[in-house]
């Protein structure tokens, strides 16, 4: 039952971070490059233009879904187990999600890099 | 720090959520949350240098030090295919961000402003930005 547990709450942090990074992802593009930006309005400025943007916004609550998923994840099963797992179901996740709403040049590059990462996360949660 | 408090917190059940509160009081977990908070501004900022797919996979050397720490400070046991896994992890971070694509198109999150600003200007990324941005925030 704690084994149903776990992974009803993996799956629940790899759809909400999954969301999250793509909403951060593009959120940041809009903002532009932190350094350059900071020259010219300064770190508050970063801040404030970063938390103003309402892709930021949507982006940290999925990402706080995603996070109390976790500790929940956490109190029923292993660091070893629940983090190599709903981190491998990302990686997928977030490759497919990158290239069909951030229209990322997702290369053969990446997807052997991404592939091998999500591998080697599955044998770490096996 | 998270799994240690939470262990501490012991089971959390559906029907009891103001356990979640009381482990936000744990000390463990309060460490973890400051460190994710300082992993969290770190990583918009390479996000603002880079792809998503390249900042993704980069950040996953995280978990091989996950790893390594379940392994020497939480006493967790770490099998030979996780030994593996972790060689695959290492293996794959290192195929996106040593080969030939960082100089075809530097997106090094990682590396000096002189390559971010030229990772920004780099025509995908540029027209990638302005076509998300109608406010003009980077043209």
């Amino acid at each position: 039952m704690k084994g149903v547990y776990t992974w009803g709450a993996i799956l629940a942090i790899v759809f909400a971070s999954v969301v999250g990074d793509v909403l951060l992802a593009r959120a940041m593009k809009q903002v532009g490059d932190v350094g350059a930006l900071r020259r010219r309005v300064g770190l508050l400025g970063v801040i404030r233009r970063t938390l103003g943007n309402p892709h930021f916004l949507f982006g940290v609550i999925a990402m706080a879904v995603a996070f109390f998923s976790l500790l929940f994840a956490l109190s029923w099963g292993d660091v070893s187990l629940v983090a190599p797992a709903a981190a491998s179901l990302t990686f997928i996740g977030n490759a497919v999600a990158a290239k069909i709403f951030l229209h990322e040049r997702v290369d053969r590059r990446r997807w052997i890099a991404a592939s091998l990462v999500a591998a080697g996360v599955a044998l770490l949660a096996g | 720090m998270l799994s240690h408090g939470m262990k501490q917190a012991g089971s959390i059940s559906l029907n009891h959520l103001q356990g979640v509160i009381f482990a936000i009081l744990n000390p463990w977990v309060a460490i973890g949350i400051l460190l994710l908070l300082a992993f969290f501004s770190t990583y918009m900022t390479a996000l603002s240098w880079a792809d998503l797919t390249y900042v993704l996979p980069a950040t996953s050397l995280g978990y091989v030090l996950l790893a390594l720490v379940a392994r020497f400070l939480l006493h967790e046991h770490v099998s030979p295919l996780r030994w593996l896994g972790i060689a695959l992890i290492t293996g794959g971070v290192g195929f996106i961000a040593g080969g030939p694509v960082l100089t075809e198109h530097p997106k090094a999150a990682e590396l000096d402003d002189q390559c971010a600003v030229a990772a920004t200007s780099s025509p995908l990324l540029s027209k990638d930005a302005s076509s998300r941005a109608p406010n003009g925030v980077r043209s």
